[in-house]
């Protein structure tokens, strides 16, 4: 090994360099799949060369430059193999040799907002799009999107194969939709990004909490849409909720992993940076549209919390208000549960508990601990020990992840004491 | 008048078969696909591409539900079909989604296998 980077950094420069490199070159040849193909020959090249030459100056440049010679290479190689897909071969050569987009490797244009939409298409199922958004988009390797999704290789492996297989042979374009289209295929986008966060933030199962590297892809991914369409109010929504959920992964488990709730947090863990550029998203995704969208209004309640000083200084009445406005746009047992929260800090424990007890009957929450788990404490909270009790027994049981669960029996025992 | 054969084989079966029974069942396609053409018949048919290859729609109070895959309930079954040369699956989508049957029922949208000729 000479002084040259290690492959970790190589590793770290293409994937940061990869959605842009894969869209150009799909641009071109038409095909996801060979454009992928030829990004991954590059990087095989550079894991080879960059130990002796050092990274480039301009690596974007370097990568589509070697990407679009490693693709004329294959299209030549391909040619000579199959006649009848000779002059299908010439053109797509042709366009790599020629295309306008390749003119300046100084600056490579930005084609990954149609890559995004591609991946994100409603012809493929969502397990499918988050799958090719990470590999594509975000250049993850199949075994970081299959720790990130919990799943096993084979399974990732699979499903981008058989997704790649739909946009090729089901002739999916590479566009940014337009029009009435826009808003729904947006809000593909931003589930698929919010999802991958989730996964990251509140790992549905198993033993870790939070899995900070699969948050901050998605806030990475997240800011590359507010980059690439900076007027769109639910995009900067998104990343300002993100951010500010993200900024308190400190405070949020304890030293031995065990869960920490927002009651109890130490503030000062808190990074306040990303607090201030998530506030800033936030008024900028509220000024962008009125009425807000609901990633938007989740942002402006993150924000509520994160400026308070404590949490007995959280604005209450406030945050009843948001989640009222939030159910309005975008219904869920989930936000009038949280409502329920809020007006209890507000009012006290009895009118939270009336607003639960209408809930009761939500096949939606039925299976989770989270109405349990609320209303053990708003029992615990109105001196109902044993009814308290009960409750935290139940939604023991439905807890699906251990921190949480420790956290519920933790309760459950003060309560018994 | 005009009518639809829809051809419905068990998942596989084409994959089962050993190259010559494919070759053969080509061949007897081959011979009945002329059988039609020679009766002055034939307007429109061709294979389908595998179903894991298809996108469903649907409208709802005037709102596009697409989706990922057939539509797989077994009350639903193929009412009539339209052969359209579009470039890409959006405009493909957009086609289906304003047939009257899409407010109603769904619309499966599935790619067209180019036959090549027989040699």
């Amino acid at each position: 090994m000479t002084g040259g980077p290690a492959a970790d950094a190589i590793a770290a420069v293409f994937r940061s360099e990869f959605g842009r490199a894969v869209a150009i070159l799909a641009r071109v040849l038409g095909d996801v799949s060979d454009a992928e193909d030829a990004v991954q020959d590059a990087y095989a090249q550079a894991l080879r060369r960059w130990p002796e030459t050092g990274v480039p100056d301009n690596p974007a440049g370097w990568i589509v430059t070697v990407a679009r010679n490693r693709a004329i290479d294959r299209l030549r190689r391909e040619r000579a193999l199959d006649e009848r897909r000779a002059e299908l071969t010439r053109r797509a050569t042709e366009r790599l040799m020629t295309d306008p987009l390749f003119d300046s490797t100084d600056e490579i244009p930005d084609e990954r907002l149609r890559l995004i939409f591609t991946c994100c298409h409603p012809a493929l199922n969502r397990e499918a799009q988050v799958a090719l958004t990470l590999r594509l988009v975000g250049g993850l390797e199949v075994r970081e999107i299959a720790r990130a999704l919990l799943s096993s290789e084979d399974a990732v492996a699979q499903r981008l194969v058989r997704a790649k297989r739909k946009l090729r042979v089901a002739a999916v374009p590479l566009r940014v939709p337009a029009g009435d289209e826009l808003p729904s295929r947006l809000a593909a986008v931003l589930a698929v990004v919010y999802l991958v966060f989730n996964e990251g933030y509140a790992a549905t199962s198993g033993p870790d909490l939070l899995r900070d590297d699969v948050a901050g892809e998605a806030v990475r991914l997240g800011k590359v849409l507010v980059e690439l369409m900076p007027d769109e109010s639910e995009a900067a929504g998104l990343l300002g909720l993100m951010l500010m959920q993200h900024a308190r992964r400190q405070a949020r488990t304890a030293a031995d992993g065990s869960l920490v709730l927002l009651e109890q947090q130490d503030r000062g863990l808190w990074d306040t940076a990303a607090i201030g550029e998530g506030i800033a998203l936030t008024e900028r995704a509220l000024r962008l549209r009125r009425p807000p969208g609901p990633y938007a209004i989740e942002a402006a309640i993150a924000a509520v919390h994160a400026e308070a000083p404590a949490w007995d200084d959280t604005d209450w009445r406030q945050l009843a208000a948001l989640y009222r406005e939030l159910h309005a746009v975008s219904p869920s047992p989930v936000v009038e549960l949280n409502r329920a929260v809020a007006v209890a800090m507000a009012d006290g424990p009895a009118a939270g508990l009336a607003m639960l007890d209408r809930l009761e009957d939500s096949p939606e929450l039925a299976s989770s601990h989270l109405l349990h788990a609320a209303r053990a404490d708003l029992l615990r909270r109105s001196g109902r020990a044993d009814e308290a009790a009960d409750a935290y027994r139940v939604a023991v049981g439905l807890a699906t992840n251990d921190a949480e669960r420790a956290f519920l029996s933790g309760r459950l025992a003060e309560t018994t004491r | 008048m005009r009518y639809m054969l829809m051809i419905y084989t068990a998942p596989g079966t084409w994959e089962g078969m050993s190259e010559e029974e494919r070759n053969s069942t080509m061949g007897e396609y081959y011979d009945y696909t002329d059988s039609l053409e020679n009766a002055g018949i034939l307007r429109a048919g061709a294979p389908l591409e595998s179903v894991d290859t298809a996108t469903t729609v649907r409208v709802r109070d005037g709102e596009r539900l697409t989706t990922d895959g057939p539509f797989a309930e077994t009350r639903e079954v193929l009412g009539g079909y339209y052969v359209i040369e579009v470039d890409t699956l959006d405009e493909a989508l957009d086609h289906a989604a304003r047939i009257p049957g899409a407010r109603h029922g769904s619309v499966e949208v599935r790619p067209v296998v180019q036959v090549p000729a027989r040699q």
